[in-house]
């Protein structure tokens, strides 16, 4: 079975090319636009990866995933943060949040999956 | 990148989303008082943080580069590290403006306008610089976009570069398994770079019982060999040094010892908090978690993007509907009694369901003014600024939705009085304060629906319009005959006129005589309808009424001799039988005749368009009165028909512009009918007898 991705961006062009690159590779694919939708679907079904933006409206990336990370079925699902490289104290953020790793922004479709292929 | 299909529909979803984001920084710098806002700057750095991502993404490096220093100065406010100046935000909006522009030349694949960018770039680079204590190093991070991942942090990997082999003593912290970073992935990624060999010291393992399944208590030496650069280590272990002890040694050729020391490493294990205490103070200064942006709703209400064509596409097939809908029922007519009953029924069902679909379908090109409106508040901020005016902008009734294509094209006008306004009609501060009113004047955008038409009002209290000038301008002109007398409404109408312009000095604001007339002419194309009314001292009010959409109109169906045509029910007044001793014709050919005190020029149809009508003479037939621009005329016909909503058919796009002729309709026995443009038909019998406005007036 496909391993399902949960891809978080509230911009519509980063979610469609995060989509696009991973279910070209065959992953399925749950999008959000922000923290809170996200997790409200994290919380009905589910998934093997968590891919989130940090700066996002209503719920920012960071504290996402500090929410996922307490929630007993998100223990122990790797998480990636998309992350610009002047953001050094972001990364820690993550870290400190729950997060397994970043993502360095900007990234191409095959260094996004090279990543996505290390936790899953 | 790639340039295929799917990938290039991404990148124009990328230039949409940045122009709303632009829209969205315009509209937070404009909101932005002298006490910054948080959650309202915060928007503004995302989407200029969101603009920056997706050029980077997408190959627009110039851009990513310029927004960032946007970003950067947007994040230090954000922060609190930077006041919120009056200049600041001047600049940023200049910005936006660039980036705009940067943004439509990448789209276009023109190029940009770089001593524009290099300006504004170093007056951004001015204020960050203006408290050297906060170095946000922009430019080390900003051109190298695209290069791929970042190397992590540029400072340890420098000297230890390359080497045949390496030694990595590996040894995790408990917590390390927590965040799902699993030490066999790693291995794994090891083993792709070379000859890969892993020894587990397993003497922290504790008895079965003690154990807890969620820590990891191994550690490891790893061995790999092979041509392999420290950066490709430093890359696999980048998301756990700050929850390990790392030590790296070459094994091979270039055998100088390193000691592993990305910043937050001690040679001994650290608990991970200790560890990342020079990045906790950082912290500090980063935003309060308290501040969690709550976005009001407003902006995303669960909208879609749909394609203009797609939706037309569906509108016209609608109007097929329609079509069908009204043949069927004209069939029914003559059909066996028996069936009748159900037959009716079963077609006012169908009549019923066409109608709401009709509805709902038009509703998908209904958009809320507000997308006019929105440009407004920088408009009067900026043109305020540069006439030294003080202007408090109003807008209410933003909601109010109407046709697309009738937002488009109204947007022009309506900046066009907006601009007349704060030019011409609201004064400077001191004259308003001599004048005994506020310091500060007010403009009002108000839009609402009255009737089937939408209104939209622009509204000042400034000075008015100057009748005694007007008028004397009017008459200098020859637009109005020395001795005629007008109402005070009439002369404040009379700036609509070609080349008619009071301005004393022409401005690069407003006033070059073109312009009010462009205004009437336009938003008389859209069928609607403008007028001003003022009082001196006290200000003016423009009113624009417009149809709610241009694809399906209510109409009268008339009759002139076999041809049936159609008048929009908006600009009938009337329909009369005529005595004839109330018809007179005039020198010249023109017929007119005295409905009440004034009197109408006759419109004769079947000359206009060259048909045969069962009589030519005015008191056979009906006059049907009709009104446009506040003019009023008669519109000769042999016999109304029913009335009906029509779908609008363009003659343009399917034949060709045909004056007097505003489109085509096909009714329900599938015949074409044309739908009378009333403006220009009564613009054309006005001009050719101009002394007929003089006695209607």
């Amino acid at each position: 079975m496909a391993k399902k991705i949960l891809a978080v961006d509230d911009s519509a062009s980063m979610r469609q090319m995060v989509l696009f690159t991973l279910q070209g590779a065959g992953y399925e694919v749950v999008q959000a636009c922000d923290g809170v939708e996200a997790l409200e679907l994290a919380r009905q079904s589910a998934v093997d990866l968590v891919l989130t933006d940090v700066h996002m409206p209503r719920m920012d990336g960071i504290t996402l995933v500090r929410e996922l990370r307490a929630l007993l079925n998100y223990k122990l699902v790797p998480m990636l943060i998309l992350t610009t490289e002047s953001s050094a104290e972001k990364k820690m953020d993550g870290k400190r949040a729950g997060a397994t790793g970043w993502i360095v922004k900007p990234f191409n479709p095959p260094q996004l999956l090279a990543t996505v292929a290390r936790v899953i | 990148m790639t340039i295929d299909p799917e990938m290039a529909e991404i990148v124009k979803v990328f230039f949409q989303e940045s122009r709303e984001g632009l829209d969205a920084m315009e509209t937070g710098l404009l909101g932005l008082g002298a006490s910054a806002d948080t959650e309202n700057i915060n928007t503004i750095f995302r989407a200029a943080h969101s603009i920056k991502g997706g050029s980077a993404t997408f190959g627009f490096a110039e851009v990513a580069a310029f927004t960032h220093g946007v970003e950067t100065l947007l994040d230090e406010m954000r922060n609190g590290v930077r006041p919120v100046t009056s200049e600041a935000v001047q600049t940023l909006l200049q910005a936006c403006d660039c980036m705009r522009e940067m943004i439509a030349a990448t789209e276009a694949e023109q190029p940009l306008d770089q001593g524009r960018i290099a300006t504004l770039n170093s007056d951004i680079t001015h204020i960050l610089g203006e408290r050297p204590n906060e170095a946000p190093a922009p430019a080390s991070s900003a051109p190298n976009h695209g290069a791929g991942p970042a190397a992590p942090a540029a400072g340890p990997a420098a000297s230890a570069d390359q080497s045949t082999g390496w030694r990595i003593a590996f040894e995790p912290v408990a917590e390390l398994l927590r965040l799902r970073n699993e030490p066999t992935r790693m291995f794994a990624e090891l083993e792709r770079l070379g000859t890969f060999a892993a020894q587990a010291d397993v003497s922290r393992l504790p008895a079965l019982d003690a154990l807890d399944p969620e820590s990891c208590y191994l550690s490891w030496t790893l061995e790999v060999s092979g041509q392999i650069a420290r950066a490709k280590l430093d890359e696999i272990f980048d998301w756990v040094d700050s929850h390990c002890r790392l030590e790296f040694t070459t094994t091979g050729r270039a055998a100088a010892a390193v000691q592993a020391a990305p910043q937050a490493l001690a040679p001994s294990v650290v608990p991970s908090a200790e560890a990342k205490a020079a990045p906790a103070a950082e912290a500090e200064r980063s935003p309060p978690p308290a501040t969690v942006p709550v976005q009001k709703a407003a902006a995303e209400s669960g909208s879609i993007r749909v394609a203009t064509e797609k939706v037309d596409g569906i509108i016209n097939l609608v109007g097929e509907l329609l079509i069908t809908q009204s043949m069927l029922s004209g069939f029914a007519d003559g059909i066996d009694p028996d069936d009748l009953d159900r037959l009716r029924q079963g077609l006012s069902q169908l009549a019923r369901n066409t109608r709401e679909l009709q509805e709902s379908v038009m509703q998908i090109r209904m958009l809320p003014i507000s997308f006019a409106f929105n440009r407004f508040p920088r408009i009067v901020h900026d043109l305020s600024r540069k006439l030294s005016k003080k202007v408090e902008l109003k807008l209410s009734g933003e909601g109010t939705e109407l046709d697309k294509t009738v937002l488009e094209k109204i947007s022009d006008p309506l900046v066009h009085l907006v601009r007349n306004a704060l030019d011409h009609g609201l004064e400077i501060p001191d004259r308003r304060l001599a004048a005994g009113k506020q310091e500060t004047g007010t403009l009002e955008l108000a839009a609402f629906h009255e009737g089937g038409n939408i209104i939209i009002e622009v509204r000042d209290d400034g000075a008015g319009l100057n009748k005694t000038k007007i008028l004397q301008k009017a008459r200098e002109r020859g637009l109005v005959a020395a001795d005629q007398e007008l109402t005070d409404e009439q002369i404040d109408n009379l700036i609509f006129m070609p080349g008619f312009s009071t301005a004393d000095q022409i401005s690069d604001v407003s006033g070059r005589g073109v312009g009010m007339d462009v205004v009437r002419r336009n938003i008389n194309d859209l069928g609607g309808h403008v007028q001003i009314s003022s009082k001196e001292g006290l200000g003016s009010t423009i009113r624009i009424r417009l149809p709610l959409t241009l694809a399906i109109l209510d109409g009268q169906l008339v009759r002139v001799g076999k041809e049936v045509y159609i008048i929009s029910l908006l600009a009938i007044v009337e329909t009369i039988q005529v005595p004839r001793e109330r018809v007179n014709k005039l020198v010249g050919r023109t017929e007119v005749f005295r409905l009440r005190e004034e009197y109408l020029p006759v419109v004769k149809l079947c000359d206009q368009f060259g048909v045969e009508p069962d009589s030519r003479s005015a008191e056979d037939g009906l006059l049907v009165v009709v009104e446009a621009d506040g003019k009023r005329a008669g519109v000769l016909v042999d016999d109304l028909l029913a009335q009906q909503q029509v779908v609008i058919k363009s003659l343009e796009s399917n034949f060709k512009s045909v004056s007097g002729i505003a489109g085509a309709t096909i009714l329900g026995d599938g015949t074409v009918a044309l739908i009378i443009d009333v403006p220009g038909l009564i613009r054309s019998v006005v001009n050719s007898s101009g002394a007929i406005s003089a006695h209607a007036a």
